[in-house]
């Protein structure tokens, strides 16, 4: 049964706004108002996961309020006002990344499982003993361990195109290890830990040269970057929603049409049939192949709010900003003696990872947290990239729209405070 | 900022800068191997042991200014001891540290100078950083092979 949307209600707050306000935008999102330990909120954990807008909280409120129902079966009212706000975030989401056809676009729970998918299912049909899979040296755990997985059931090799010192990836290496045997590219389109923005569609382009297909894990680069996966040409493209101002539980795989039509379905259940015996199964068409069992609906839905209220900003005016407060960031915190950035590429979205001279990042997370400042301490799920740089942790500040030059100051104003106690 | 002075005390802030009996041991008769995932904190302690007493106790490893003072004063505070005065020791910083003690956050005065710690019981995150140490020698003693892992 498939379904096809006819008219996509866009529920943007504000049109394409020619100045960006953040103070303006910073009223759209209720946690922001918050203190911590009696101090103003700076949330700068967004890679984590971001602050939610007034209008993804409404449109999942206003699901479980007015319309919750079974999607894609019911007969009734409900039923139908549940399925039409559904797929209308499919078309959202689509249009979101540009992708040719709204049937392209499968709903899962995150990046992690859109990755999780392609492994399970292209990648059990088509690799094979003594093939490939390449990756990068910056990769989360999300885009190695769904690939170890597979090459341990193949007896397939993992490989890893190095980077270097700043954090850049070696084109020429990578080019290199793109081999005969390589049956996919998996690669990060914005690293979480060094904020690096790689080059992927000249990656893509290489690849597709020898005939290798490939998958961008978008979970870092989706909430700060125009996607277009039409120009990117890549054949799938992973993103998370609650990175995006969305809900948590709900992310997209964007695959192209033909590339998921020869793949076997994912999970069996309900939604991704259309006609179950005992003896034989017909699968259901794209994209409910690939979405077996009731949905994240809520959660769907509200995917469709955050990227309304993304497209009433505009995502250039978000990146130029977000910009922006990266170089001034940059700046104020690398004037801070005994404290290195890890990763310093030139081409960078909103991450900033350093270390400090004698002090351990978690001690530097708990005095910034005592002055209201939400960052992340660890090895943010890549520990092969800690090693690679030689420190078992690292303190990260990630950026987000909302995010201002007088927090940056509160920041900096907080390290001087770890520096004070610890230092 | 008060809060934090309790959490960093003088005596932690110097363990941390200067730990104590930090070195591999030759001859261990116990070793075992902590580890906290979520942070990247690490550490190895090493046991001698005569008659049921430690003699000898030492540690290696990196972490945060809570971990590597824990363990640096684990290893002072426990050398001479029994294993059973060494479990009993155990079992009162734990108390001391989750903010389950007696007597509140003064604690057990027998607990010495690891009294310093009282101030972790504030900081919920932060009770795996004070006990991985103890949670290390517990397996060491334990003669476990495997590495302590604080999830």
């Amino acid at each position: 049964m498939a379904f096809t949307p006819h008219h996509v209600t866009e529920t943007s707050p504000r049109g394409s706004s020619a100045e960006f306000d953040v103070e303006r935008i910073r009223r759209d999102f209720p946690a922001l108002a918050q203190k911590v330990h009696g101090k103003p909120l700076v949330y700068l954990d967004n890679a984590a996961t971001s602050q939610k807008p007034q209008a993804v909280i409404e449109a999942e409120e206003h699901f479980y309020r007015r319309d919750c129902s079974n999607i894609h079966r019911g007969v009734h009212e409900l039923s139908e006002r549940a399925t039409k706000s559904y797929e209308d975030a499919r078309v959202k989401a689509q249009r979101f990344v540009n992708a040719p056809d709204s049937k392209e676009i499968i709903f899962v729970r995150g990046a992690t499982e859109a990755i999780n998918l392609v492994a399970g299912t292209f990648g059990r049909k088509y690799v094979q003993a003594g093939d490939e899979i390449l990756i990068t040296a910056m990769e989360h755990h999300s885009n190695i361990v769904p690939w170890q997985i597979l090459c341990e059931e193949k007896g397939a090799k993992l490989r890893v195109a190095p980077i270097n010192d700043r954090g850049e990836l070696l084109l020429a290496e990578y080019e290199k290890l793109l081999g005969p045997k390589t049956r996919l590219a998996a690669l990060v389109h914005v690293s979480n830990v060094l904020g690096t923005i790689n080059p992927v569609r000249e990656m893509v382009e290489s690849a597709h040269r020898k005939g290798i297909p490939v998958l961008l894990d978008g979970a870092q680069a989706a909430p700060h970057l125009k996607v277009d996966v039409q120009d990117l040409d890549c054949e799938f493209y992973a993103f998370s929603g609650h990175k995006l101002y969305g809900p948590t539980g709900i992310g997209v795989l964007y695959g192209k049409a033909e590339v998921l039509d020869a793949m076997p379905p994912y999970q069996g259940g309900g939604d991704m049939i259309s006609s179950v015996t005992f003896e034989k199964t017909i699968y259901n068409s794209l994209p409910y192949k690939f979405e077996a069992g009731t949905s994240n609906i809520a959660g769907g839905i509200g995917l469709g709010a955050a990227v309304d209220y993304l497209n009433g900003i505009g995502m250039e005016s978000i990146a130029a900003y977000e910009d922006e407060l990266l170089a001034y960031a940059t700046e104020e915190i690398s004037r801070i003696p005994g404290l290195r950035i890890i990763g310093t590429a030139e081409k960078k979205a909103g991450v900033i990872s350093f270390v400090m001279e004698g002090i351990h990042p978690h001690d530097v997370g708990t005095i910034l947290d005592q002055e209201g400042i939400a960052v992340r301490t660890g090895h943010h799920c890549a520990q092969p990239l800690m090693e690679r740089f030689g420190i078992p942790a690292t303190t990260r500040a990630s950026l987000a729209l909302y995010n201002t030059k007088r927090e940056i100051d509160t920041l900096v104003m907080g390290i001087q405070k770890v520096k004070e106690l610890l230092g | 900022m008060a809060d934090l002075r309790g959490l960093y005390q003088e005596v932690i802030l110097d363990h941390s800068k200067k730990p104590r009996n930090y070195r591999v041991m030759e001859g261990a008769d116990h070793q075992a191997e902590g580890y906290n995932p979520l942070c990247g904190d690490r550490v190895t302690l090493y046991v001698k042991l005569e008659n049921g007493r430690i003699t000898d106790l030492s540690f290696q490893g990196s972490g945060c200014a809570i971990s590597t003072s824990s363990a640096s004063l684990l290893t002072e505070t426990l050398k001479g001891k029994t294993l059973d005065e060494a479990d009993e020791m155990f079992e009162k910083f734990h108390a001391l540290v989750t903010g389950e003690a007696e007597g509140g956050q003064a604690g057990d005065r027998s607990l010495g100078k690891l009294a310093v710690f009282s101030g972790v019981a504030e900081f919920p995150l932060r009770v795996k950083c004070a006990t991985l140490a103890w949670h290390t020698l517990r397996s060491a003693l334990k003669g476990e092979k495997v590495t302590v892992s604080t999830e």
